[in-house]
């Protein structure tokens, strides 16, 4: 972890045209620059490297199309631990070749299949249609004789002499949620010459069209006259219904039969071979299919970074601006002449360091461990180009201030049984890659969550809190006996009072303070809540004081770096002063009634609450004083307090427009000295961080005679006023903000303590033989709540306050965080668009 | 047979987690109530008269102290029980899982 983020540097790159592709390829193995854009004025479609670009989409497009089709016949893809390199272009023709032959024949085969699947619930639906066909001339055959029939050429069915009319048959099948009003649109059409016979199919037949299965009813409609029946076609195209010939007589239909199922047994052969053939071509495409995906990914992203170069006027050379860290200048030299080597270039490329006055990126190096910490400040913003880092101190106390809040031993040991678990299988994990964003969210935060489960676990012993139990390591050391060996209580005390108060000045009660946190007994009292509260409010104000000091203290250094020395004198003391004489005087107070006042005077201990208010308003000479001397201290603190208000808020400015004005000969010379300091530096570093109202002085160059630049003495004024009342406003508030930790800690211990009141007592409390097995789901319940209220609720609750105590409370005494963070050109960085959308 | 396994793997890692924590804690419980430590007398269920009709004070107290305690020992061991059937659990879906694929 780093102080401040790294010196980073604006370079050129001279790439061959030849071996530009590998180059950038390495570049982009390593992720060692960002690349800026060259051509911001060029619409992506007018630039140089479209045509590849668009070849590389068609790629992907055909590999999303392979991808959904193995997806779908349920082959895994084999991923491979390294991934392969982006590959040169004339692999790409190949790749592109097979990739188009793999994409015919997978449609043709679909489209077969297709085809032979919509033939085969043809003869399905026929054979159904004549099975229960055949039931119902049966059964109408016990009323009625069927003499010869004979063919209708002109309506196409078979229709038959009876009664001097014809009777004509359509048979077919239709969905059985249309039957009823087909049923109805018949009988109003045809006026009662149609008799419709229909029953349901035993199989779910699937339509093709949609996809659904449903249910199909068969039907035979008799009827008589030509005009009826070409009525009754009308409606069955009408209603989609399925037609088939209706056979003459059984020896044809059983003949049809025979024939149709011959039929559906070859056809399901033929099906059952494509579905084959289909699986092996996937099965075989699936291989390749996870190197190709990186491959073209790969490819893409470095025709779009080409895209971001600009060609020389010669024609042979390609022209890169990227910002790089100075130290790794080295290794981008190392990695350019690998890509000229790959690329068997005749003149290698070279890198050219440039001056520049753009603000460079931010890049803070991280590893598994500190990148969780430095992610929830960066949440926040990310830091300036080279200004004091708050994250290495994230580590530790953004931890402890989250276990002030929770300080539960049995919670804290659950919470890093949790996160051990999480970091102890971090492998295999991250090899899983699931796709619920919650576990993403909970697994890269497993170091913090391991930390602050350590941290809670030294809290909880401190508060002597586990699951609301306080535990009795080393012996109370209060004594109950002593009250009655001295005759304080008696049996009679006992049996007139139900409550009765434990007198520490009495020889033998109190034995002196416990080794290591609050007193187990403290746990049976009944004003267990007064002591504790008392207790974390101050310890709150103590570490809040602490807290905002160190981060006062921290802007020194931002002040140093930047060449802005008055700042320290005319910012950095009167804030500091102003915050430790109230506060940090208010510190003191605590400590010291703490250490100066004992059981034997504690009725005379004064309120410190008192102390403070009467010290602002500067009154208060009967209250009895703390210690000798006190009013004397405290009007001078108070004197100093109220005279750096006005430096803070005028000193600034004043000194600003003096430097502007010429300060009485003494500026030049001044600035001559920071003009050469400057340019001895690094040029990004000085130039770019201040506001354009701070930094005239410096901004004179070369040209010393020339105009420095505009001074808006109204515009300091403000900020500064802003920031002065924003500081001294802030400095109370925030504070008072700091009380969150006793709140907090206060509202977990309760809500420790209802839950196990209210679970787990009615568990322990059972004593008949059944209570035994009542234990085992009441526990487990009061485990279920644990986890769900007090462990995630209660700790997300007090990640968030600790999370916004450093952010706001901490961060806004010297951070400013308005930067911009370095994004390399890293292959490994880049998203995968099949990733997102589940395929691979 | 039919297939012994009845819950899915997530499941069966709960049990598994909650059947450990509920061991460790359940036993600790034992040990605290046996040596009837006196941050738990809440949790005793004692009455007036246990205090009062005491032949021989505070036996009658204590007495129940280890009967609460003897109880927690049950619950752990039949928490050992529910854990060892989620361990099967687990391990069957691992079969089924390996199988499947």
């Amino acid at each position: 972890m780093v102080f401040r983020s790294e010196e980073m540097c604006l370079a050129q790159l001279f790439l061959q045209s030849g071996s530009e592709y590998d180059c950038i390829s390495e570049l982009g193995e390593l992720g060692l620059v960002e690349f800026r854009d060259l051509n911001p004025s060029v619409s992506s479609f007018q630039r140089r490297f479209v045509s590849e670009i668009k070849r590389c989409e068609e790629m992907e497009r055909i590999l999303g199309y392979l991808l959904r089709e193995i997806q779908k016949t349920h082959i895994a893809v084999p991923e491979e631990d390294e991934s392969p390199l982006a590959p040169p272009p004339r692999q790409v023709l190949e790749i592109m070749e097979q990739l188009q032959r793999l994409e015919m024949e997978l449609s043709e085969v679909a489209r077969n299949k297709e085809k032979l699947q919509r033939n085969l619930l043809e003869l399905t639906e026929y054979t159904h249609m004549l099975k229960i066909t055949r039931t119902f001339i049966h059964s109408r055959s016990r009323y009625e004789e069927f003499p010869t029939m004979e063919t209708d050429s002109v309506s196409g069915c078979t229709g038959m002499q009876r009664l001097g009319a014809k009777l004509g048959f359509v048979s077919g099948l239709i969905q059985r949620v249309k039957v009823e009003a087909f049923e109805r649109m018949l009988w109003r059409v045809c006026k009662g010459y149609t008799i419709l016979s229909y029953a349901e199919v035993d199989e779910n037949l699937t339509d093709l069209d949609t996809g659904e299965i449903s249910k199909s009813v068969v039907f035979l409609i008799s009827f008589w006259g030509d005009q009826i029946g070409q009525k009754v076609q009308k409606i069955c195209d009408c209603y989609h219904c399925h037609l088939y010939p209706h056979p003459e007589n059984d020896e044809e239909r059983a003949d049809v039969l025979d024939s149709l199922r011959t039929r559906i047994q070859d056809l399901n052969n033929v099906l059952h071979r494509t579905e084959e053939y289909l699986r092996q071509v996937l099965q075989k495409a699936s291989e390749s299919a996870f190197s190709w995906v990186v491959q073209v990914k790969k490819m893409k992203a470095i025709y779009h970074i080409l895209n971001l170069c600009s060609f020389d006027v010669t024609n042979k050379c390609l022209i890169a601006e990227v910002w790089c860290p100075v130290s790794d200048l080295a290794n981008l030299r190392g990695a350019l002449e690998e890509g000229a080597r790959k690329g068997d270039a005749t003149v290698p490329s070279f890198v050219n360091r440039i001056p520049s006055s753009d603000t460079p990126p931010t890049l803070l190096r991280t590893n598994k461990f500190t990148s969780g910490f430095q992610s929830i400040v960066e949440a926040y913003g990310v830091g300036d180009y080279r200004e004091v880092s708050p994250a290495p101190y994230t580590i530790i106390t953004f931890p402890f201030l989250f276990a002030v809040m929770f300080g539960d031993l049995g919670h804290g040991i659950v919470m890093s049984f949790f996160a051990l678990w999480m970091v102890l299988t971090e492998k295999q994990q991250k090899k899983k890659r699931s796709s619920n964003e919650i576990w993403e969210t909970f697994f890269s935060g497993r170091y913090i969550i391991l930390m602050m489960g350590i941290f809670s676990i030294y809290t909880g012993l401190i508060y002597n809190d586990c699951f609301s139990k306080s535990l009795n390591i080393f012996g109370s050391a209060w004594s109950v006996k002593a009250m009655f060996t001295n005759q304080q209580w008696t049996n009679k005390t006992l049996q007139t009072n139900s409550l009765l108060t434990l007198d520490p000045n009495v020889t033998g009660v109190f034995t002196g303070p416990y080794p290591f946190g609050i007193d187990p007994i403290w746990n049976l009292a009944v004003n267990r809540l007064s002591f504790l509260n008392s207790y974390k409010m101050k310890m709150s104000v103590v570490i809040g004081v602490i807290h905002m000091s160190f981060g006062v203290v921290l802007s020194i250094f931002n002040h140093l770096h930047f060449q802005q020395k008055f700042n320290v004198y005319l910012l950095f003391l009167p804030e500091l002063l102003f915050l430790l004489c109230l506060f940090g005087y208010l510190v003191f107070m605590i400590v010291y009634k703490w250490l100066a006042f004992g059981a034997r005077d504690s009725s005379q201990a004064p309120s410190i609450l008192i102390h403070f208010i009467n010290m602002f308003v500067m009154q208060g000479k009967d209250l009895a004083p703390l210690y000798p001397g006190q009013t004397g201290l405290q009007i001078f603190l108070i004197v100093i307090a109220m005279l750096s208000v006005p430096v803070m808020l005028l000193g600034k400015p004043l000194y600003l427009y003096w430097l502007y004005r010429g300060g009485k000969g003494l500026r030049r010379r001044r600035g001559y000295e920071r003009v050469r300091r400057v340019s001895e530096d690094d040029t990004s570093a000085a130039a770019s961080y201040e506001d354009d109202d701070e930094d005239e002085g410096l901004d004179e160059m070369p040209g010393r005679e020339a105009l420095p630049k505009e001074f808006d003495f109204g515009d300091v004024l403000l900020y500064q006023s802003i920031h002065t009342i924003e500081f001294c406003l802030g400095c109370i508030s925030n504070t008072a903000s700091y009380l969150r930790l006793w709140a907090l800690s206060l509202a977990h211990a309760q809500l420790s303590e209802v839950l196990w009141g209210m679970v787990m007592r009615l568990g322990l409390r059972m004593t008949t033989r059944v209570g035994v097995v009542f234990l085992v789901p009441v526990f487990g319940l009061f485990a279920v709540l644990t986890v769900s209220i007090l462990l995630v609720m209660e700790g997300l609750s007090a990640f968030l306050h600790a999370l916004r105590l450093h952010w706001v409370e901490f961060q806004n005494k010297f951070y400013h965080g308005t930067g911009l963070k370095f994004l390399p050109f890293d292959f490994s960085l880049l998203p995968s668009v099949f990733e997102q959308d589940g395929l691979l | 047979m039919p297939s012994l396994l009845f819950c899915g793997p997530k499941m069966a890692a709960c049990g598994i987690v909650i059947s450990i924590w509920g061991v460790i804690m359940l036993g600790m419980l034992g040990i605290f109530f046996s040596t009837k430590s006196a941050i738990l007398i809440e949790d005793v269920p004692f009455t007036e008269e246990d205090i009062r009709n005491d032949k021989n004070p505070p036996g009658n107290i204590y007495g129940l102290y280890t009967q609460v305690g003897i109880n927690c020992f049950i619950a752990a061991g039949i928490y050992v029980a529910v854990g060892a059937v989620s361990l099967c659990q687990v391990r069957l879906n691992k079969r089924q899982e390996y199988m499947v694929t």
